[in-house]
């Protein structure tokens, strides 16, 4: 009778000691060790949410035109100059047209991060698309690769400059100012920040689409696209995750910066890096215009820039478990 | 190698025709007109053969082949005839800028000192800030030295110099009153006294850039210490009894460097391409500056030519930083 023999020790099968531990929750473990990098969450999550919920909350019209509130300075100026015009009306005070500062700087915020984001995802599209294409089919990988290497010998900011200065007027008249400017704005940023997001997969996807089950894939009939989708693309969502934290933090800084140099969105439409550079010529008398919305700005960037640290520690299964 | 660097600068020159065709369409699309300074009193016929007289009138090819004979062929010559005081460009149509009615290539010359004595000085100054930052955050890694330095360098990826510039002009022109807010470009140097004017004035926007370079760097140095630190040839050095300051600073730094330099010869065309921001924020007059206005002036030629010579700069050193790679690395093969 077999079962009356007990089988040797070591072809035991034991109970495993421990539940198993699925990837994400690893990466999350990891992740939450990175004190920067929840920091960075903890603001950046803070920051959308005032964005996305403040207005409505202080529901002042960012654009309405108060003259006899003009130059008001923010609340807290109170402390140290009594003097100072304050108002609890006016909590961040107001800019040399009365306009409030709190709800300037909060609508501000939802343009920059929405173009961040819709900047971020399109790049990160046009990225993924570009190297696995490049990666997985070989016949297309010299010339995808060669316009990559294209798109990054151009100069970017001279380009954006020109870009924009070149199709603003069309696509004003197509969708509105606002509209207009904001689908330059994202299309000009996601093409010119696509190449290192396609770099990346392209490698990563060389290296994958050699393994065995990428093999086994194939010979049981799956279709290219399908071996794409269900087995590659899973495989190099990491490096992807890493690049869109940092293609967020660039797409949020080249948005200010057009601002700032003028060809952003049109004039009465307050972003962050609109409001710092109308502030530049009073900054002597009103130093707190420049310094809100640049420390929104680099707060925001500063978050993403810790959040895409922590990422990249927490994805990578080298540093992860130590 | 020398047929790998020749291949690919052979390969270098379709690439850069393509990417000038593509900002001259690009150009040719700008709904900018020259004649826009023009009084509404001139006469159409006037103005159409001031139109011509730019060379506007032809069609979009004959113009690109008129700059691309004037970049590549006049220009040289001019350059040769400077050199050698000969006269082979005499009279031979240049690139000419339709906002101030003279050489493009003139006015740049003019504008690199600046941009040089700038941007130039920061990336110096960056290289030595950053480098020793990166060796010693690798090296005592999750020190509090590595920290602060960790945080410091976020800070500078993360703080844009729009910010940072006008924030430095509060604290140093306006509240202490150390540096001039406007750097001035016709500011002769001497003597000693106008030599430190100069350094005063040359002070905040170098700061301003070289925040932003060092944090790149000293990235760049810290993780290609710590990926060698960890190596087998390390502990060998180490058990042969080699102090810690030879293998550091040899053996590690030395292996550490190869990646570092070739990021340091891609930034350079960055150096010649101004920064366009700082440059506005300290109105300094250099390349940067150029670039906007000329874009604001819709001046095609001159826009045409500063954003081909980035173009040339980046594919340059994009190629020099490949050489570079494989000459520092015996690992790296090239055929």
């Amino acid at each position: 009778m077999t079962d009356t023999i007990a089988p040797i020790e070591a072809l035991q099968d034991k109970e495993p000691q421990k539940p198993p531990r699925s990837r994400s929750k690893d990466v999350w473990d990891q992740f939450r060790k990175h004190k920067g990098a929840m920091f960075g969450l903890f603001f950046l999550v803070l920051i959308t949410l005032a964005v996305l919920v403040g207005p409505f909350l202080w529901d002042a019209d960012p654009q309405k035109i108060d003259i006899r509130n003009k130059n008001m300075r923010p609340i807290y100026t109170a402390i140290w100059d009594s003097t100072a015009k304050v108002g609890w009306h006016k909590p961040l005070g107001s800019d040399q047209l009365g306009r409030d500062q709190l709800a300037q700087l909060l609508s501000g915020g939802r343009a920059s991060m929405a173009v961040g984001w819709a900047a971020m995802i399109l790049s990160l599209f046009i990225g993924t698309a570009i190297g696995v294409a490049a990666g997985f089919y070989k016949k297309l990988d010299g010339l995808l690769m060669r316009t990559t290497d294209l798109f990054l010998a151009l100069p970017v900011l001279p380009l954006l400059l020109l870009a924009v200065t070149l199709f603003r007027q069309p696509l004003r008249a197509n969708f509105g100012p606002e509209g207009g400017m904001f689908i330059l704005i994202v299309t000009i940023i996601a093409i010119t920040s696509w190449m290192p997001t396609a770099r990346i997969v392209r490698g990563d996807i060389l290296a994958i689409k050699e393994r065995e089950f990428v093999l086994a894939a194939h010979s049981i009939g799956t279709v290219p696209g399908k071996v794409i989708r269900r087995h590659l693309l899973p495989n190099v969502l990491s490096p992807i995750l890493v690049s869109a934290a940092l293609g967020l933090a660039t797409a949020i800084i080249t948005e200010s910066a057009l601002s700032f140099l003028g060809v952003g969105f049109p004039s009465d439409f307050p972003t962050w890096g609109k409001m710092l550079a109308d502030a530049v010529v009073r900054m002597e008398e009103y130093p707190e215009r420049v310094l809100l919305p640049g420390i929104a700005i680099s707060l925001t960037v500063l978050s993403v820039n810790y959040l895409g640290d922590g990422l990249r520690d927490a994805l990578d299964p080298r540093i992860r478990g130590r | 190698m020398l047929t790998y660097a020749i291949r690919r600068l052979i390969l270098s020159i379709p690439t850069l025709l393509f990417i000038s065709f593509v900002i001259f369409m690009l150009l040719q699309l700008a709904p900018g007109d020259p004649m826009a300074q023009v009084p509404l009193t001139v006469p159409p016929e006037v103005k159409q053969k001031m139109r011509e007289a730019l060379g506007v009138g032809q069609p979009p090819l004959v113009q690109y082949w008129k700059w691309l004979v004037q970049v590549f062929w006049i220009e040289p010559q001019v350059l040769i005839d400077y050199l050698f005081g000969t006269d082979f460009s005499e009279g031979k149509q240049r690139v000419i800028s339709w906002q101030t009615r003279s050489p493009v290539m003139d006015i740049v010359i003019q504008r690199i000192p600046q941009t040089l004595s700038v941007v130039g000085v920061a990336y110096v100054v960056a290289i030595l800030i950053a480098i020793p930052i990166g060796i010693y955050s690798a090296y005592r890694q999750y020190s509090v030295f590595d920290q602060a330095g960790t945080f410091v360098t976020m800070i500078g990826f993360s703080v844009p110099p729009f910010f940072t510039g006008p924030l430095l002009i509060v604290i140093f022109s306006v509240q202490l009153g150390w540096f001039p807010s406007i750097y001035d470009t016709t500011h002769v140097v001497t003597d000693w006294a106008s030599f430190k004017l100069q350094l005063q004035q040359m002070i905040m926007p170098v700061m301003v850039l070289a925040l932003q370079i060092t944090a790149q760097l000293s990235r760049y140095m810290r993780a290609s210490m710590l990926d060698n630190l960890g190596q087998d040839y390390v502990r060998t050095a180490r058990a042969k009894g080699l102090s810690e300051s030879i293998v550091v600073l040899q053996h590690v730094l030395r292996n550490s460097m190869i990646p570092v330099v070739t990021v340091i010869a891609l930034g350079i065309p960055s150096i010649f391409g101004g920064a366009i921001i700082t440059e506005n924020v300290f109105k300094v007059n250099g390349i940067g500056q150029l670039l906007l206005t000329w874009l604001f002036a819709n001046d095609l030629p001159g826009v045409m030519t500063l954003t081909f010579i980035f173009a040339v700069l980046i594919v340059l050193f994009n190629l020099i930083a490949d050489i570079l790679y494989g000459l520092l690395d015996p690992r790296i093969r090239y055929d």
